[in-house]
C-alpha cells in the first residue's frame, strides 16, 4: 500500500519508465542524444612481478572534447584495478562492483582473486546483452601472481599477457607487437605501456591529453596520474581579461549568508559493533 | 534569407536536447564560483518567455542547473530537491557539492535505458572548507569534475571557445563575473535558441551575488 505519507519503496536497479515517452519522441523525428563516450586508448601488460595498466585522459562527445583530463583507470580492490573504454557512465558504474568485491574480501578474509572480479563483471555485462557499453581491461595481482583480462561489452573475456582496447587499440597493439617480450622489468614495462598509450594519443583522434599509469605489484600499487603530459598546452602571451564594468548589469541582488551562531557538540565515538 | 531559416529549424529538430534551447556555464575563481544561464524558454524557434529560471538554489552555497528538455529540467530538479531534503534531514548537515553530484549521477544512471534529457551542471562551495567545486554530467550521469570551467546547453561549442580563450585561474569575484558574463553573452549571440537575457550568480563564502545582465534580445 502506498500513500503520500508512506511512499512505495522504488524497485532497485534500472528504471524503464521513460522509455515509452523517449521512443515516442524519437518516432516524432527528434534524434535521441548521445551519451559521452570515451573514445579511448587503454592498455595493459604483465611484467616479471606485476601488471602495468595505462590509459589516456580524453573523453569525447562526438567531435567535442568533453573532458581533457578524465581518469580511466578505476579502483576495484587494493590489488585489482580496471581500465574502461566505451560509454563513460557505464565504465564508471560497472566498476562500482568494487563494493561487492570489498564485501567478498571481508566475507572470505583473503585477497580477492582477479578471476572473481572478472567473473562478476562479465556476468553483469552478459545480463545486459551488450547494452551496457563498457569495454574493460582488468589487471591485478593475487596469490597466483599477476593477471590481465580483457572484457568485452557483451560479456566475453580473454586472458592475455599484453592487451589494448578502445579506438586507439590498434595503435597501442602495434607498439606491443613490435616490442613486448616476456619477463620485462618494471621500468621497461612502464615505458612500453606509456609508449603504447602515446601511440594512441598521437595517432587516434578520439584519444588525447595525458598518459596515466597504474603499476600493481604484490602488496603495493603505484597510481601515477599523470605519468606523462604528452601534450603541454601553450602559454597565453597576453591576458584577454575584460575590464571591470564591461558587462551592463540590469539589476544586482546580494544575498548575504550570515551565520548567526555555531555550536559544536563533541560526541564520544562508539566503536562499531562487530560481535555478531 | 529563408534558406538560412530553414536550415536552423532543421538543425533544431535534430535533437531532443535542443527542443527548448538554453546555455549554461560555470566557472571557478579564487575562493568563489560563478554559474550563469540565459533566460529564454522557447519551443524550437518560437520564444515563449524570457524570464525562465534555469539555475536552482539547492543550498546556501550550492547551485544546480539542468540544461536540456525543460519538462525534464523541472522534474529532475524536484526529484533532486526531494532526495536532498531527505539527505539533510537524515544527516543533519549540509551536503557537500561532490556528494550532491553523486546523488544526481545516481538518479540519472537509474534511467540508463530511458534517460531524462538533461545535462546537469553543479557549482558550489564545500560547506566545511568553502573550497570551490564545479562539475558537469552527460544525460546518463557520467560526472566530469573540472578545475576551470564547465558548459552546457545548445551552444556548448561556442561556450567552449569563449571559455578556452577568456578563462584564467584564480580570478577575484568581480573579474570572474566579467569573464563568465562576456563568455555567455558572446556565445549566445551565435545561437538562435539561446539568449534573451541572462542571469549570473557569483557564490562566495559570505554572500551570493545575483546579477541580471543586458543582452541582445533577438
Amino acid at each position: 500500500m502506498s500513500s503520500v505519507l508512506v511512499p512505495e519503496i522504488p524497485a532497485p536497479g534500472f528504471s524503464f519508465d521513460l522509455c515509452q515517452r523517449n521512443n515516442f519522441l524519437v518516432k516524432k523525428g527528434f534524434q535521441a542524444p548521445k551519451a559521452v563516450k570515451t573514445g579511448t586508448t587503454i592498455a595493459g601488460v604483465v611484467y616479471k612481478d606485476g601488471v602495468v595498466l595505462g590509459g589516456d585522459t580524453r573523453s569525447t562527445e562526438n567531435t567535442i572534447v568533453a573532458d581533457k583530463n578524465c581518469s580511466k583507470i578505476h579502483y576495484l580492490t587494493e590489488n585489482i584495478y580496471c581500465c574502461g573504454a566505451g560509454t563513460a557512465a557505464d565504465t564508471e558504474m560497472t566498476t562500482m562492483i568494487s563494493s561487492q568485491l570489498e564485501l567478498h574480501h571481508l566475507n572470505t578474509n583473503r585477497i580477492v582473486p582477479v578471476c572473481t572480479a572478472n567473473a562478476m563483471i562479465k556476468q553483469l555485462l552478459f545480463r545486459y546483452q551488450g547494452n551496457i557499453g563498457a569495454a574493460l581491461i582488468l589487471g591485478g595481482v593475487d596469490l597466483d601472481g599477476p593477471h590481465l583480462y580483457c572484457i568485452y561489452p557483451h560479456g566475453s573475456s580473454d586472458r592475455h599477457l599484453y592487451t589494448s582496447m578502445g579506438t586507439g587499440s590498434l595503435a597501442a597493439m602495434a607498439v606491443f607487437e613490435s616490442r613486448w617480450k616476456p619477463d620485462m622489468t618494471e621500468e621497461e614495462a612502464k615505458e612500453l605501456v606509456a609508449d603504447a598509450i602515446r601511440a594512441g594519443v598521437f595517432n587516434d583522434l578520439a584519444s588525447g591529453s595525458n598518459v596515466d599509469l597504474c603499476v600493481i605489484r604484490k602488496g603495493s600499487v603505484d597510481y601515477l596520474r599523470p605519468y606523462d603530459i604528452a601534450n603541454v598546452k601553450g602559454q597565453r602571451n597576453i591576458s584577454y581579461r575584460y575590464k571591470r564594468g564591461t558587462t551592463a548589469v540590469l539589476n544586482k541582488i546580494v544575498h548575504p549568508i550570515i551565520i548567526e551562531g555555531e555550536t559544536v557538540r563533541r560526541l564520544e565515538t562508539e566503536p562499531m559493533d562487530t560481535s555478531s | 534569407m529563408n534558406l538560412y531559416l530553414c536550415y536552423t529549424v532543421k538543425k533544431e529538430l535534430e535533437s531532443i536536447l535542443a527542443y527548448n534551447g538554453g546555455a549554461i556555464i560555470a566557472m571557478k575563481g579564487k575562493n568563489c564560483v560563478a554559474i550563469a544561464a540565459d533566460r529564454r524558454f522557447g519551443i524550437q524557434a518560437q520564444t515563449i518567455t524570457c524570464n525562465f529560471q534555469k539555475i536552482f538554489e539547492m543550498g546556501s552555497h550550492l547551485y544546480l542547473s539542468l540544461p536540456g528538455l525543460a519538462t525534464d529540467t523541472q522534474t529532475v530538479m524536484e526529484k533532486l530537491r526531494f532526495r536532498l531534503n531527505l539527505y539533510e534531514l537524515k544527516e543533519n548537515r549540509k551536503i557537500h557539492p561532490k556528494t550532491f553530484a553523486s546523488m544526481v549521477s545516481n538518479l540519472l544512471y537509474e534511467r540508463r535505458f530511458g534517460p531524462y534529457f538533461v545535462e546537469p551542471i553543479i557549482a558550489g562551495l564545500c560547506p566545511v572548507t568553502y573550497e570551490p567545486f564545479i562539475c558537469n554530467m552527460d544525460l546518463i550521469g557520467c560526472i566530469s569534475p573540472s578545475n576551470d570551467f564547465v558548459v552546457g546547453g545548445t551552444c556548448s561549442e561556442q561556450l567552449y571557445g569563449m571559455c578556452e580563450s577568456l578563462y584564467e585561474p584564480d580570478m577575484e569575484p568581480d573579474d570572474l563575473f566579467e569573464t563568465i558574463s562576456q563568455a555567455l553573452v558572446n556565445a549566445c549571440d551565435r545561437d538562435a535558441i539561446s539568449g534573451w537575457g541572462a542571469v549570473v550568480h557569483v557564490i562566495e563564502k559570505d554572500k551570493v551575488t545575483v546579477r541580471t545582465i543586458k543582452t541582445r534580445m533577438d
